[in-house]
């Protein structure tokens, strides 16, 4: 009986292997956004084959915490897509190096896009861009208009305003007053930290001083930002250092929390689940600020994959997402992703429209961890999940946070090391 | 009495520890039939009238491909156990039966992966299934988990081989059978208990990896299900109907499969230990 | 084992002429060696092969010796986060040596029992655990150790102990033995199983001489069958070691691969997996990911060293 098993067992292997083949003029997209797939599978993809009904696209995308990882393997292995959605800066230049990603200069659509925008998919020398930009992301907080209302409370402009009102749902009870979690570490850093540091910073001037060198995190503007965070933790929720990422949408989108400290890209998740009136406010600024500051971060952008069997087609698609059409549907079907083409778009959702207005009235920066600083080991994003969480779990001081931190800048990258 | 009490106190514990392994199973069992606000308000207690609900499962059925991933697990599963008990059996049978010269240094080179994790070339390996043209095939997941098998196969059922009376083969030899044929007539029923064992222990890592479906068969339908079901939760993680519903689906039919093949298992294993 | 000559053992074969036996060899042999050289030692070798190596950021690699050990164990950014993995690890281990096997052992101990009703079904029930998948265990603790959901909360709240709960998950003091835990939970039926066949494989000659001698069940137990079962319980103990120092999917599904609050659950799968693949900005470093690999290869053979030549030499003296 055993025998009869291994042999229907290998001969159905055998099959298997057989059957595996590429389909011809069909293109594959690698990406991190498993929440997009359905606005890819039947939005975006229907709108490009309105178009080019003769190229088949399939968009396959993997967790986000398996993304890196994995692509990395796939490329290695030559079994990734066609298009691999980018993560901005090093990560991307380092396949661009490795030769994995192609040179995309020549591509028409690229004069859609501005130097800025395109800053963070080219190389160091500014010769070449190997991504097409797609998106920005803001952050910001996103608030319980519902919440506000019943407990008396008026949006925050300054940090003493914000304490202020968080302080008053703290007393009130019925609401926790801030959803954030420290267990999976990056909301504190990307949430936190380089969500209200630009005002601390002055952004870009702030970003760029780290970069030469000029300034160093164990500066007031940095310390500054940790000592905020400092003070968060007794308005987070209960059990907050074992609180993750989906725990805190959860407990926002079920109502129980007044404010979420955002970016952009929530508000999908909140406009899906949300029984209440969402509302946004941009960072606020510390006692004494003249103006005030805020991250707009190149996110996501789209390149080809060097040894791509379907480059023609992949570039069809990429000229495809370079026009204004592309970038409507991006902006509507995934408000909080804001298109990063010179393409005039009308974002129709309101919290939407709140995040991108304060481009009007702030001035961007992007997170400033992202270009060229964490090229060396330790790695400097890691070390900031790392000390903002616990800053906010307050097992570590606001000026060890800089000092921890300044002291692995000094390591490795030369203008940090006096 | 004394005896009465002894076996109280030996089901009360064996009780009690079961009781500990089944309460998280069947915590998500029972709050995946439930209602939103059900799993958060009351998750301890059972679903009701007014908290039943299915809408988990519809969305994990109507938006996955469940039953073709289950049935890549079940496939790759059996065809990597068969190959790594019968392949395992046959050179645990040659290492320890035919002493030839270097059968000792043989042992210690597939001993090797025992102690280290496949994992660790990663890289290597996925050059090399790309290089068979098998990425995204059943066959290079199956090839990969039957060299991950192998050694402890070897290993374990070489202990057994090493047990084999001498009357049993020898019996056989001194009447001109073929070494073929004891190992395939005798040796293999004996090895049976044993090979319940390896069976169990290779099983599991194969069943419950993430890692190799993600690198060698990430897509075109061959997803594995626990591939499968991470992807589906990564993709709900804030909707809880859903993601319980998923775990469920990931669950139940290795309950199921489980309690209909220990009852064999445990046969042979009984059987092998009683003689 | 002991070792026979090999002339008495092959007493069958001695007819068979060599280039017969040699064919009899490869028959056998062939098949498992080369897929598990092909799948197995090869991609190893290349990795350890690797860690030689320095990759220049064009893609071009020039030898480099033990370079990249040097910097893993004297270089401060490297050998403090190597070592915290190393610590951590070995405290997984301890965990699962205190708890997993004696918890494995008691069971084994109360199933081998001669007469005890309903014993497949305790055996089928306890191993159902081992059975699913990691990522689904690290799930469904999570769900249940979640503030938010409150199941743990509200167990402990019934049986008043409500003050006791907190985040232990999050908690730098408490976060590894919680996962460890968790693991522990998933994997006892594994002892349970192996040390389970060895006491039931005991001949009963030996428990009925034991019991003429007057001596009760608790005797029996430790002057008779814990000896025997001894080589038993060394093979459970190294194969525990060898898992442990492998493990890598629990806490990488509960904590992610950068192993929080502040490295507490980091373990050396966890830093194999960020170096050598990177992490959100942190580049993937294959040279010094391979490195890292090739020391929990050393160390793992550093294990098993100690137990073939310490432990197992002395469990064989006192068996049979």
């Amino acid at each position: 009986m055993k025998n009869t098993l291994v042999t229907t067992a290998l001969a159905a292997a055998l099959l298997a292997g057989l059957s595996a083949t590429a389909l011809a003029g069909s293109i594959k997209i690698e990406s991190w956004r498993n929440d997009d797939a359905d606005i890819w599978k039947n939005k975006i993809i229907p709108a490009f084959n309105a178009k080019h009904a003769d190229i088949k696209v399939e968009f396959a995308p993997s967790p986000p915490t398996e993304y890196n990882a994995g692509l990395n393997a796939r490329l290695d292995g030559g079994t990734a897509g066609d298009l691999i959605t980018c993560r901005p800066f090093d990560a991307s230049l380092e396949l661009f190096k490795k030769g994995h990603l192609a040179g995309l200069n020549e591509l028409d659509g690229m004069k859609n896009f501005s130097e800025v925008a395109k800053s963070a998919w080219t190389t160091d020398d500014g010769k070449t861009t190997f991504c097409l930009p797609m998106g920005a992301v803001i952050h910001g907080f996103m608030y319980n208009k519902d919440a506000f209302a019943k407990v008396g409370a008026e949006v925050p402009k300054t940090e003493d305003e914000f304490f202020a009102v968080l302080e008053k749902f703290k007393k009130d009870g019925t609401y926790t007053p801030l959803a954030m979690g420290t267990n999976d570490q990056w909301e504190s850093a990307t949430m936190g930290f380089q969500n209200i540091g630009p005002n601390y910073w002055m952004g870009e001037d702030g970003r760029a001083g780290l970069i030469k060198g000029t300034a160093k995190l164990t500066d007031a503007p940095y310390v500054n930002v940790w000592k905020s965070l400092a003070k968060w933790g007794p308005y987070l929720g209960d059990g907050y250092k074992a609180q993750k990422y989906p725990d805190s949408q959860n407990l926002f989108s079920l109502g129980k929390a007044a404010i979420y400290p955002a970016g952009s890209w929530d508000i999908s998740t909140f406009r899906k689940d949300g029984a209440f009136k969402l509302g946004a406010f941009s960072p606020p600024t510390p006692a004494g600020a003249k103006d005030c500051y805020i991250s707009d971060h190149t996110d996501i952008g789209i390149g080809m994959n060097s040894k791509s069997k379907n480059s023609a087609d992949a570039k069809v698609f990429l000229e495809w997402m370079a026009t204004d059409e592309f970038a409507n549907i991006f902006a509507n079907e995934l408000p909080g992703f804001f298109p990063l083409s010179n393409a005039k778009v009308t974002v129709k959702d309101d919290v939407a429209q709140e995040f991108v207005s304060w481009r009007a009235k702030c001035k961007s920066t992007i997170r400033n961890s992202y270009q060229i600083l964490s090229r060396g080991t330790p790695n400097f994003e890691n070390e900031l999940w790392n000390v903002s969480a616990q800053v906010i779990n307050g097992t570590m001081t606001p000026e060890a946070a800089g000092k921890q931190t300044e002291e692995g800048l000094s390591k490795w990258y030369e203008p940090h090391k006096k | 009495m004394n005896r009465r009490a002894s076996t109280f106190a030996v089901h009360a514990i064996l009780a009690a520890y079961t009781l500990l392994a089944l309460f998280p199973i069947f915590l998500i069992l029972i709050n995946s039939v439930k209602s939103r606000t059900a799993i958060f308000g009351s998750p301890l207690s059972l679903p009701g009238p007014d908290t039943f609900s299915l809408v988990g499962y519809q969305k994990v059925f109507s938006d996955s491909q469940v039953p073709l991933y289950f049935f890549n697990s079940v496939l790759v599963t059996v065809v990597t156990i068969a190959l790594v008990l019968i392949i395992g059996a046959m050179a645990a049978w040659a290492l320890t039966e035919y002493g030839f010269k270097g059968a000792t240094l043989l042992k210690l080179y597939l001993s090797i992966g025992i102690m280290v994790p496949i994992r660790l070339g990663s890289v290597a390996i996925l050059k090399l299934i790309v290089g068979m043209g098998l990425v995204n095939t059943w066959t290079g997941l199956i090839l990969v988990y039957t060299a991950q098998g192998l050694p402890l196969s070897v290993f374990i059922l070489s202990e057994f081989v090493g047990q084999i009376p001498k009357d049993l083969k020898e019996a056989g030899r001194a009447e001109g059978v073929s070494e073929y044929q004891i190992f395939v007539y005798v040796i293999l029923p004996l090895l049976r208990p044993a090979m319940a064992t390896v069976a169990v222990f290779s099983m599991i890592p194969v069943w419950n990896d993430l890692w190799f479906p993600l690198l060698l068969a990430p897509g075109n339908g061959a997803q594995t299900i626990t591939l499968g079901i991470q992807q589906f939760i990564g993709e709900y993680v804030t909707d809880w109907n859903a993601v319980l519903a998923a775990l469920s689906v990931a669950i139940i039919p290795v309950l199921v499969l489980y309690v209909v093949f220990s009852r064999q298992l445990i046969r042979g294993l009984t059987a092998g230990a009683v003689k | 084992m002991t070792d026979t000559p090999a002339e008495q053992r092959n007493f069958g074969l001695v007819g068979l002429s060599k280039a017969r036996f040699a064919v009899l060899i490869t028959v056998f042999l062939g098949p498992a060696l080369a897929i598990y050289t092909l799948f197995a030692v090869y991609p190893l070798i290349a990795t350890i092969a690797y860690a030689m190596y320095h990759v220049a950021p064009d893609g071009s690699s020039r030898f480099a010796g033990l370079d990249n050990f040097r910097t893993l164990l004297f270089d401060d950014t490297w050998s403090k986060p190597f070592w915290n993995a190393f610590r951590n690890n070995s405290w997984f281990f301890l965990i699962h040596m205190l708890v997993q096997n004696p918890i494995g052992l008691l069971l084994a101990a109360l199933l081998s029992q001669s007469k005890l009703t309903g014993r497949a079904a305790y055996r089928t029930l306890i191993f159902m655990p081992t059975m699913l998948s990691v990522v689904i265990i690290g799930f469904i603790w999570q769900l249940i150790l979640s503030p938010l959901w409150g199941v743990s909360k509200s167990f402990l709240a019934a049986i008043g102990m409500q003050s006791w709960f907190a985040p232990w998950l999050g908690l730098e003091s408490s976060a590894l033995i919680t996962i460890s835990l968790m693991s522990v939970w998933q994997f006892v039926g594994i002892p349970m199983i192996l040390i389970y066949t060895a006491l039931i494989a005991i001949p009963e000659d030996f428990i009925d001489a034991a019991r003429v001698d007057g001596l009760n069940a608790r005797q029996i137990f430790t002057h008779i069958k814990l000896p025997l079962i001894a080589p038993t319980i060394g093979l459970v103990s190294v194969l525990t070691f060898v898992n442990n120092f492998n493990a890598f999917d629990l806490i990488y599904a509960v904590k992610g691969a950068i192993a929080g609050p502040n490295f507490a659950t980091d373990i050396m799968g966890t830093f194999f997996y960020r170096t050598f693949f990177g992490h959100q900005l942190q580049l993937g470093d294959r040279t010094m990911g391979s490195a890292v690999a090739t020391m929990m290869f050393l160390i793992i053979l550093a294990g098993l060293m100690i137990y073939l030549v310490l432990i197992q030499r002395r469990l064989q003296r006192y068996s049979y």
